[in-house]
């Protein structure tokens, strides 16, 4: 019996951790957010392909590494902790699990060896799937699309895109369509992208396995929702880390902050709520290899759970930063937003609840 | 990642199950010797808890790692047994066995570093249930300064003579004997000035007044000495060193004070009751405002459980870095645990302010028991705020709390 991450798992996830420190300090990281650094973006990206990123989940015969799901938390991880400015939840995580899961073996075959090599890359649009904001929502009829997707993630440099009906149909859209119309939506999280996708008779490549069955669009945002826990989790731990340095250092009555409890306990309470965080991630991720009973429910509760706790730790977190906590001059507000944007995506806390209530019958 | 436990326990799990379905719904002769112990009411077989007790050593499923000669088991330590035990017994709800400082705190304290005399004399029948111990710790004031406590022993003509007081006495009325910290040293410094020593509660001059707390039952007691005087022998460790002695065991209580497995058990009653109570004929688990409330717990029951998972896995294999992850269970598992039974009475409404014997009572009035029992946890056996120190001290490495000068 053991309970964790392999020794391979972190030795991957260090190298992640090690790469971004070296490649994506805090000055890059202003750089990309501020839109004029499209190139630095492109190198960061690079170098995590060249780390295997976008081949981890894809079976050995399409040319992949063959890994599981809580490998990729552990690498989900190490990105949120170093709050990568790079495309992975969608593009390669939610991407090959929709047609592994959804697609023919004709599509399994096009798609996932061309992901591997890094040949093609996919956006992923299921927000509408979850909950349709305003009037987005996308119809399909014969082979061709129409209608908006709201919060497309890792549209960047994309040229394919998973999307799907608000019934759970999925089906993949070229960027090159002439009937398709990419706007860059601006949201807090500076680090990655988002984007509203007009669909004027596009044509499409629909996963078969979709139209008639549920199983490959929930796997696919159960995979989704894990992935974004397990970037909080690394995002928070990285702002508790930091909270703690600067307790120790600042001094203020004669005395560094750290040593009063006002302090320490808040620093407690924040490392008391996530070190369960990281069992509940690693279990549902776990749950979701082994495919077992329980499997969605570990998916929805991870993500909201994860969701609370990342919110909790990112505002004590700035507050024992003091003033400092709150501009810009530190830099920690990047993790705050990035906690912040996982929050919401793939369903906010609430409607996963609902939704795992559901799961359970209630 | 691996959750199996391998062929090796398979075979050992089947025969915990039959073990289980022979005595199934099994049912005490006797009254407990303290109130409030596990109760269990369904027909089958009937036994006295004592025999009960002797049932669960002879099969291995209680006192597994005590040697035979002091009355255990005699077999080998393995957790995963043990966790086996405790899994199959709860899913047949098969009672467990007795509980209480003397089995849980006393009996490895004494394994560790008591004298072979006294390990003949107090293992076997604490394990038995037929010697009941109390813990003779805190005082009025030395609460969570735990060291400064003030109790006397003298050593005079080869007896411990004994003055002071303990409170927060748990089953101080119940118990044959008291394994107390004493203050033997008073020029030595606060730490090493102490001695572990066991007294009977027998002996003239030990005053018991119970203390009746919110529940409104006495679960604690004061206790008074005046000129207790025990053999010189009735001490473990050497003196002055009865705060190492004390600290081998305040692990102990510290992991089992929030047991996840009985959070997850009592989350699975609550969620029962929200399918069963209704308002205007609609039943609570689909009233939005409860249901969300009833799952942000499950969240965090199910986070509980993970992480006791992965605190298990870490003994199973050394070197898996749980520094912090152990450190929170008492904060964070007693917490949660008084949230849930909060959230039982919330779903009640007027009705969960019902208590003793009311009509219209559901669960015997338990879920206010519990939430104001778990009050009581949070703040017995280090407060939360006292966890939080540990935490941001030894875990986090802040520093610690500047000495006043001259208090």
């Amino acid at each position: 019996m053991y309970f964790g991450l392999s020794e391979e798992q972190v030795f991957f996830q260090d190298n992640v951790k090690k790469f971004l420190e070296d490649q994506a300090s805090l000055d890059v990281i202003r750089k990309i957010a501020s839109g004029d650094s499209d190139e630095l973006q492109k190198e960061i990206h690079q170098g995590l392909i060249n780390l295997g990123l976008n081949a981890l989940l894809i079976p050995e015969e399409y040319g992949g590494l063959g890994l599981d799901l809580l490998f990729a938390a552990a690498v989900s991880e190490g990105l949120g902790s170093g709050i990568a400015p790079i495309s992975y939840i969608g593009s390669y995580i939610m991407a090959p699990i929709a047609i592994m899961h959804g697609g023919s073996n004709e599509q399994k075959e096009n798609y996932l060896n061309k992901i591997s090599s890094n040949k093609i890359k996919f956006g992923v649009g299921l927000s509408e799937y979850i909950a349709a904001r305003d009037d987005s929502g996308l119809e399909v009829s014969k082979n061709k699309v129409n209608g908006k997707a709201l919060f497309v993630i890792d549209g960047e440099n994309a040229t394919h895109f998973i999307l799907s009906t608000k019934s759970g149909g999925m089906f993949i859209v070229e960027s090159n369509d002439p009937g398709i119309e990419l706007i860059k939506l601006t949201s807090i999280d500076k680090t990655r992208s988002y984007y509203e996708i007009i669909l004027q008779d596009a044509k499409i490549d629909l996963l078969e396995k979709t139209t008639s069955s549920h199983e490959a669009i929930n796997k696919t945002v159960d995979a989704g929702r894990i992935m974004l826990a397990a970037d909080t989790v690394g995002a928070s731990q990285v702002m508790i880390n930091k909270s703690v340095e600067y307790a120790k250092e600042r001094k203020q009555f004669g005395r560094v902050i750290g040593s009063f409890q006002a302090v320490k306990h808040m620093c407690a309470e924040m490392a008391a709520e996530l070190e369960p965080c990281y069992s509940i991630v690693w279990h549902a991720a776990h749950c979701f290899d082994s495919t077992t009973e329980e499997a969605r429910l570990m998916a929805c509760q991870s993500k909201s759970h994860v969701s609370e706790v990342g919110k909790m730790v990112s505002k004590k977190a700035t507050e024992v930063h003091g003033g400092m906590g709150f501009t810009d001059l530190l830099g920690l507000h990047y993790w705050f937003k990035r906690i912040g944007m996982n929050r919401q995506l793939l369903g906010s806390p609430e409607l996963v609840r609902d939704e795992a209530g559901k799961i359970q019958g209630f | 990642m691996d959750l199996d436990y391998g062929t090796k326990y398979e075979k050992y799990t089947k025969d915990v199950q039959s073990f289980c379905k022979k005595y199934k719904g099994v049912q005490f002769s006797d009254t407990p010797k303290v109130p409030l112990a596990s109760n269990n009411k369904s027909g089958g077989h009937t036994v006295t808890r004592s025999e009960w007790q002797k049932i669960l050593i002879e099969n291995g499923y209680f006192a597994r790692s005590v040697p035979k000669e002091y009355g255990g088991y005699g077999g080998d330590s393995d957790i995963i047994k043990s966790r086996i035990i405790a899994t199959e017994f709860s899913n047949a709800r098969i009672p467990g066995p007795m509980a209480g400082q003397g089995i849980d705190m006393l009996v490895p304290t004494l394994l560790e570093l008591g004298t072979e005399e006294q390990k003949s004399m107090y293992i076997k029948p604490t394990l038995h249930g037929e010697m009941i111990w109390c813990q003779g710790y805190s005082e009025p004031n030395a609460g969570s300064d735990l060291a400064s406590l003030q109790t006397k022993g003298e050593l005079i003509d080869g007896n411990w003579v004994i003055n002071g007081q303990k409170i927060w006495t748990s089953t101080a009325q119940y118990s044959q004997m008291m394994f107390c910290l004493v203050r033997t040293e008073p020029e030595a410094s606060k730490h090493a000035g102490i001695s572990y020593l066991l007294i009977p509660m027998d002996t003239p001059g030990i005053e018991i007044r119970p203390l009746v707390d919110m529940t409104l039952h006495a679960g604690f007691n004061e206790v008074f000495f005046t000129d207790v005087t025990i053999p010189e022998a009735n001490i473990v460790g050497k003196r002055g060193e009865g705060w190492a002695v004390a600290n081998a065991t305040l692990g102990h209580e510290r992991g089992s004070l929030a047991n996840p497995n009985a959070t997850m058990n009592r989350l699975n009653q609550l969620i029962n009751r929200m399918k069963k109570e209704t308002i205007d004929g609609k039943k609570l688990i689909e009233i939005p405002v409860y249901r969300d409330r009833l799952l942000k717990i499950q969240g965090k029951v199910i986070a509980f459980q993970s992480h006791s998972l992965r605190v298990l896995s870490s003994k199973l294999n050394p070197g898996q870095d749980v520094k912090i992850a152990k450190m929170i269970q008492k904060l964070v598992g007693t917490e949660l645990r008084h949230e849930l039974e909060g959230l039982g009475i919330d779903i009640m409404g007027e009705l969960g302010t019902l208590y003793e014997d009311s009509p219209y009572l559901r669960d015997g009035g338990s879920w206010q028991f519990t939430y104001m029992y778990f009050l009581g946890l949070i703040i017995g056996g280090g407060t939360s705020q006292i966890q939080k120190n540990i935490i941001s001290e030894r875990g986090l490495g802040l520093p610690r709390e500047p000495k006043v000068q001259g208090v």
